[in-house]
């Protein structure tokens, strides 16, 4: 059996596939339900409002402490991860990470991967790469095994299977599994633990993520509640974390408060059940772990972000998700409309810089700017502005420089261009704005009644008979 | 130029001219609202765990291994794998003997891959010692060894986990101060809360997800 994943939406085509997803009723209730549950749930763990803010400014400190000294960090992780016996690797692109996963599983003539829940490997589409050169994977975390089932893509970084509801996943299982309709989620589970059981310890490989790597003692520490992680990582011989450059913090106590933002803002838990950490493959004298471990660090255009002062705190990320469950634009078209591994406000900034401005352009227009995902970032990344920089890097000439971004300019118009310089020199120039606004004023009857999607769920502005300079004017003249 | 090269060379060059932040940890915001008074650190400890379906039940060390009998005999449990090689085995296996009680008592001895089928199929509960607890969070503190290796605490489908009172601090940031864990960490280090779960569907909690269906801890108050 093969678990090839293909990818039905594109961030290209973001409008159509935002419409479709507003018309998906079923989509839209599934969505509100579990915002509404994890805006709660995160609310909850907050009760102390100064507790939370001076947490997000300690949050965003410790990441951007990493930050400013990333590059001597992650050679200080190496070096610490090596003399623990874990080998460590680097790959620019994606295609470089897959073939150094491929190169891993061809020495140890792999057959099988058990994947732990890992987004970096879904940016890697690892499942695709291996699954072409005869390397079966299979997801084991709950949400991650369902919608590798479906053929789909998760619809959220925290809860890959939020889209789907308990009926659905009942059908699922019956289809796909042999197993009796049930749409009790305890049986699910327990079918779900039975089918994936032993494949923990059939798989020749196991594959991970990493929330945070640990410079300072060479540690991987991973968050979870399933326990699929800690078998993952302890049961097949080999272990491989991939995982981005921006990973790294520097001192073992960094995690403590970045651990605490991060399970309340996630999923509103004080911790979960597992917070994993791992130092090394298995020793001589210890009977389970890995014989090997391996390190992948990915940059795919991490530091084209990290170039720029104000894009480098996109890095900041530590994944929680609360900017997605927050989001009245995500909660209305769901995780797959974006047609990106990350979607929400953080898949809007961090996209852009992994697979360039040309297909994500709509991207950082699809916000109201209303600001709820700045609020609630934990890092207090600052969302909306960076939304607004790439908005202004997609029309900047693609030929100015510096460059910033790549494929910069994709939304460039020499027509729009244009019309703002005009615009510009209207509300610059008094004596050609006073006559502007008196053509418009006296006009105003020439108003067309349809201006395109203005007037589709709107009537037309009209002018109004006098301007407001003009009235102004008469009254004061008066006094 | 190889791949590491390129990518520290740009990071390098992003930041010149720049200077490090200062690390200015802030002590009192990870440890002054999670400290609590002395009677209440373990009902503190027990509540958090509870409210995420563990079990607790606080004995002595005179006590534990007849807990340990009765919880296993309310399930219908009659084997545990428990290590012959630490103090809290070798006490359970005397208090078996002298009850002349129906447990088998099996030891994690050989290497994983020598009898996955058993351990993953065929060991209804295990029983492990731990290093601590942290009242904030309700978390064991576990670092498996040679003698409790790392699926001890996950396989069986019940884990019993010793804990000895006076081990359990306020917050992570004061246990892994007063147990040195900057010094050097062992391969694997676990902090356990509860027993496996997942939300993954439509939100709803279910328990037993891949690792143990129940964790009950004894929290052994004399110790």
């Amino acid at each position: 059996m093969s678990h090839v994943a293909d990818t039905p939406a594109q961030p290209i085509a973001f409008t159509r596939n935002a419409r479709e997803a507003l018309a998906d009723a079923q989509l839209r209730r599934n969505f509100r339900g579990a915002m509404d549950a994890l805006m709660d749930k995160r609310r909850n763990q907050f009760p102390d409002g100064d507790e939370l803010e001076r947490l997000r400014a300690f949050g965003n400190r410790v990441r951007a402490r990493a930050l400013s000294k990333l590059p001597d960090l992650l050679e200080r992780l190496e070096a610490n991860l090596v003399r623990n016996g874990v080998q460590v690797h680097w790959a620019e692109t994606v295609e470089e990470a897959n073939a150094i996963v491929h190169g891993i599983a061809e020495r140890h003539a792999a057959r099988k991967v058990i994947k732990g829940k890992s987004m970096v490997s879904e940016e890697m589409e690892m499942n695709h790469y291996l699954g072409a050169r005869g390397v079966d994977c299979l997801e084991s975390d709950m949400g991650e095994f369902i919608v590798q089932l479906r053929a789909e893509k998760p619809s959220h970084i925290i809860m890959p299977a939020i889209h789907l509801n308990a009926g659905q996943v009942a059908k699922l299982f019956h289809d796909k599994l042999a197993v009796e309709y049930t749409e009790d989620v305890d049986r699910l589970i327990q079918i779900g633990r039975e089918t994936l059981r032993r494949n923990f310890f059939e798989a020749d490989i196991g594959v991970s993520g990493v929330n945070f790597a640990i410079a300072e003692t060479g540690t991987l520490l991973l968050v979870e509640n399933e326990g699929n992680g800690r078998m993952s990582t302890t049961v097949p011989p080999v272990h491989i974390a991939v995982t981005g450059i921006e990973k790294v913090v520097e001192n073992l106590r960094d995690v403590i408060p970045l651990l605490s933002l991060l399970t309340r803002s996630a999923t509103g838990q004080p911790i979960t059940t597992y917070v994993n950490m791992i130092s090394g493959p298995r020793k001589a004298d210890e009977l389970d772990g890995p014989q090997e471990v391996h390190l992948v660090l990915l940059d795919n255009g991490r530091s084209q972000a990290f170039a720029d002062g104000e894009l480098r705190q996109t890095l900041n990320c530590i994944r929680c998700g609360a900017c997605m469950n927050h989001c009245p634009v995500y909660t209305r078209i769901g995780g797959h409309a974006y047609g990106t591994v990350y979607p929400g406000p953080i898949g809007k900034i961090v996209t852009p810089h992994m697979l360039g401005l040309e297909t994500t352009r709509d991207l950082p227009t699809a916000s109201s700017m209303c600001g709820a995902c700045g609020e609630v970032c934990p890092v207090k990344i600052p969302i909306p502005s960076l939304l607004r920089r790439l908005r202004e890097e997609a029309v900047r000439a693609p030929a100015a420089e510096p460059h910033h971004v790549r494929g910069q300019g994709a939304k460039h118009s020499r027509k729009e261009t244009l019309v703002w310089r005009a615009w510009r020199t209207l509300n610059t120039s008094p004596g050609l704005y006073r006559a502007a606004m008196y053509a418009g004023t006296r006009l105003r009857g020439l108003m067309p009644a349809d201006i395109g999607p203005w007037t589709r769920y709107r009537s037309a502005p009209k002018p109004a008979a006098r301007s407001l300079h003009e009235l102004a004017r008469e009254h004061l003249g008066e006094q | 130029m190889n791949a590491k090269e390129r990518i520290l060379g740009k990071l390098r060059a992003s930041l010149a001219g720049t200077t490090p932040v200062a690390d200015d940890y802030d002590i009192g915001l990870v440890t002054d609202p999670w400290r609590y008074a002395a009677d209440e650190r373990i009902a503190r400890l027990r509540r958090m765990l509870e409210a995420v379906h563990g079990e607790t039940l606080v004995t002595t060390v005179a006590q534990w291994p007849q807990r340990v009998l009765e919880a296993l005999a309310a399930r219908g449990i009659d084997e545990l794998l428990v290590s012959p090689a630490t103090v809290h085995g070798r006490r359970l296996a005397e208090h078996v003997r002298a009850q002349d009680a129906a447990l088998r008592l099996k030891g994690y001895e050989n290497p994983v891959e020598a009898w996955k089928d058993e351990l993953f199929f065929h060991t209804p509960a295990s029983l492990t010692g731990t290093l601590g607890g942290i009242a904030a969070t309700g978390s064991l503190v576990l670092w498996p060894s040679p003698q409790e290796p790392r699926l001890m605490s996950l396989v069986p489908p019940l884990h019993i986990a010793l804990l000895n009172a006076s081990e359990v601090r306020d917050n992570l940031f004061e246990l892994m101060h007063a147990q040195r864990w900057t010094d050097g960490l062992p391969t694997n280090a676990l902090l356990v809360s509860g027993p496996s779960k997942t939300a993954d569907i439509q939100q709803t909690l279910a328990y037993g997800a891949h690792g143990p269906k129940e964790l009950l801890v004894l929290v052994i108050e004399d110790a």
